[in-house]
């Protein structure tokens, strides 16, 4: 197989200071704080806070070598941050590295974001060319495909309307068409698939799919871990700029993302690090329950009544009012489900100091077979306490929701609904 | 075995391009820039289309912008304030001045914005960026022409009607002035765009500053009316000589001085260098400085 992509030691590194400062005046804060060594005003808080060395250098990809043949179909993975965007920034050549080389053959496409370039007042066919042409297709080429994109995009007649009367839905699937009819060595695909319709996703996924056949290289960066499954041979992981898996069959690096994740998960949250907010009020456990009160079971059954113990305790001794308590459930990593909200569901909370539990119950855990990650986040009148990305990991077996005996099919996903039937 | 053939060749060391840290001043990629003249075709296109769509008069503005300028100019300058114009009707004397400056001032205006203009695309998808300043600087040129067409027509108007025009063989060098404003026009948007860039503020003093560069331009008066103790100052403008020269070779209301021409040739060409090799660098690590 020939090679068209080589990394080799890749890295690359941002200036915390030359981020997002826009202003002379911001610029000159920051240096007279340097000189008088107190803390940058303007530096960034948060969680990539952990990677940044004391240069105020934040690596966003460390020494990552990668090679990529002719026909793979490669998924990259990993968490927020992790450094997917930027590894495909560079290849699809929107900024550089700070170190390493990155050989390539033939061209490569990127989907970062479909659109790109659409102008609102040009119409449907100006629009086409002018998008293809920003992606890299002569005019000829375009010209060639035109009728093949107006047909996938389902477009028809309007083709030659200005693009801002177009619905959002025509606008995605137009500008999906443009870029789905490249023909790219390598295509690079970030995360499109969450536009338009379910029925044009289908048919972008199988569209994709062709594109698989036909030998194309591939190279996805999606949450969605059933997708990648299903489109890709290959995987690479990374976890904070480095590769922790490198290249290898799909199935193994999923299991070792996901395994990343509830090991993250396993450790007490008091323990963690990687948390944001004020801090008078800190989570310390996180804890769900099921009917026989038995805590930390790990696996759940569909249906089952279930309980959510969120331990915190202050850390400023002081009366708090409108306390908010939230839990964000997502399936495997980010396609989110729901979230558990006593400011939604019922009132605000108050409370004296000190140490608390605060609990969510539910009747009947609507969940389907899968693996669930749980943010968790505290606020007090709307200011974040405590926020914690990936609190726990927990894993549901489908079991008898509706108490019919039944269970539900192993193939169904999504949540269940409480329901009634009859016939009038 | 589509993909076979398709594939390109496989010799083990041959690479099409190697992404990697370093990149000199003046690796201007323009096989690339090549590769993509469609591009700027499309988005010359994008430019002077989508500027008349939805208006009543069209490309009629084109043209109707610099003509209310020289008029209301004529009005106050010429009617008002009665300054000298070697001569010729106050209208035709402005003219002039006002369409070369607005071919330099789109110019600088237009590469000063390419970063801001096109962040969100810029930092999605890889093209030449240098596409991007062509293509505004032949949108540009299309509508000039359009003025300069215009200004043809006046000067036959006043010719006619039997003012004291005399258009001298300096004309010959007319193309030779617009290249030099083009240049200049990008060189100093290139080197402003890489400031406006990571310091937004300075894209508001710049319109002021266009402002006070246009009065110091010999648009409404010529540098012998300048005081002899103030032309050096003058002579800092690299435009205001350039306006003059095409003034004076159109309406014979002065020499063309071909030393000067030439030494304006050679700066204009080392700002358009120093443009072009920032706006490279600048390029580079835009996405990371947004």
């Amino acid at each position: 197989m020939s090679e068209l992509i080589r990394i080799e030691n890749v890295s690359k590194r941002y200036r915390l200071g030359a981020i997002n400062r826009g202003m002379l005046v911001k610029d000159i804060q920051s240096w007279w704080a340097r000189k008088r060594g107190k803390e940058d005003p303007h530096s960034i808080i948060g969680e990539h806070r952990k990677r940044v060395d004391k240069d105020g250098e934040f690596w966003a990809l460390r020494n990552v070598d990668l090679s990529i043949n002719a026909g793979d179909t490669l998924a990259v993975i990993g968490r927020n941050g992790a450094g997917k965007s930027t590894l495909l920034k560079i290849l699809s050549r929107t900024t550089t590295p700070t170190s390493g080389q990155i050989k390539t053959r033939g061209r490569i496409s990127s989907l970062l974001e479909v659109g790109t370039g659409f102008h609102p007042e040009l119409t449907g066919r100006e629009n086409v060319f002018l998008n293809g042409a920003i992606l890299g297709m002569s005019r000829r080429e375009v010209r060639a495909k035109f009728d093949q994109i107006v047909e996938f995009a389902e477009i028809g007649e309007f083709i030659d309307t200005p693009v801002k009367r177009y619905s959002s839905g025509m606008y995605v699937r137009l500008a999906f068409a443009v870029a789905a009819h490249l023909d790219p060595e390598v295509l690079v695909v970030d995360e499109v698939l969450a536009v338009g319709d379910a029925n044009f996703q289908k048919k972008c996924l199988g569209k994709l799919n062709d594109v698989n056949k036909e030998g194309r290289t591939v190279i996805f960066v999606s949450h969605n871990m059933a997708m990648l499954t299903t489109l890709c041979r290959f995987a690479v992981v990374l976890d904070a700029g480095q590769v922790i898996y490198p290249k290898g069959g799909i199935a193994p690096g999923v299991d070792c993302y996901l395994g990343k994740i509830s090991e993250t998960a396993r450790k007490s949250l008091s323990e963690r690090s990687d948390r944001s907010g004020e801090g008078d009020v800190r989570i310390r456990e996180l804890s769900i329950l099921n009917e026989d009160m038995d805590a930390d079971k790990r696996v759940y059954l569909s249906g089952q009544k279930v309980e959510f113990h969120i331990r915190f305790r202050s850390h400023v001794q002081r009366r708090y009012e409108n306390l908010s308590f939230a839990i964000g459930v997502y399936h495997g990593h980010s396609v989110f489900v729901g979230l558990l909200c006593n400011e939604l569901s019922c009132d605000l909370l108050s409370f004296d100091g000190g140490e608390g539990v605060v609990v969510c119950s539910m009747d009947k855990l609507p969940l389907t077979k899968g693996m669930y990650v749980l943010n968790v986040i505290v606020r007090e009148n709307g200011v974040i306490q405590d926020w914690i990305q990936e609190a726990k990991v927990f894993e549901v077996e489908n079991g008898d929701y509706f108490g019919t005996g039944r269970a539900v099919p192993e193939s169904h996903g999504g949540v269940l609904f409480e329901q009634r039937w009859e016939l009038r | 075995m589509d993909s076979l053939v398709k594939a390109p060749d496989a010799s083990p060391e041959k690479w099409d391009r190697i992404i990697s840290a370093r990149r000199s001043w003046f690796d201007l990629n323009l096989a690339d820039v090549w590769r993509y003249r469609d591009l700027i075709y499309l988005l010359f296109r994008r430019d002077f289309v989508s500027t008349y769509k939805q208006t009543i008069l069209g490309p009629l503005w084109f043209i109707l912008q610099p003509l209310l300028t020289t008029i209301a100019f004529a009005l106050v300058f010429g009617q008002i304030a009665k300054m000298g114009t070697s001569g010729v009707p106050p209208f035709i004397f402005y003219m002039p001045g006002i369409v070369m400056w607005g071919l330099f001032s789109s110019c600088l205006m237009r590469c000063s914005g390419v970063f801001t203009a096109n962040a969100q695309i810029f930092s999605k998808v890889y093209f030449p960026r240098l596409t991007v300043p062509i293509a505004s600087v032949f949108s540009i040129l299309a509508t000039f022409a359009l003025q300069f067409l215009m200004f043809l027509v006046f000067l036959l108007f006043f010719y006619l009607r039997g003012n004291d025009i005399r258009p001298s063989t300096a004309v010959l060098t007319f193309p030779l002035l617009v290249l030099q404003l083009c240049l200049m026009g990008v060189g100093f948007g290139c080197i402003i765009s890489s400031l406006t860039t990571r310091y937004r503020d300075l894209q508001m003093a710049l319109s002021f500053g266009m402002q006070l560069w246009m009065y110091g331009s010999c648009i409404f008066y010529s540098r012998s009316q300048i005081d002899e103790k103030y032309r050096w100052l003058l002579d800092l403008n690299p435009v205001a000589p350039i306006i003059e020269t095409f003034r004076n070779s159109f309406l014979g209301t002065g020499s063309v001085n071909y030393t000067e021409l030439a030494i304006l040739t050679a700066v204009s060409c080392i700002i358009f260098s120093v443009g072009v090799a920032i706006f490279n660098q600048v390029e580079k690590n835009f996405a990371d400085t947004i």
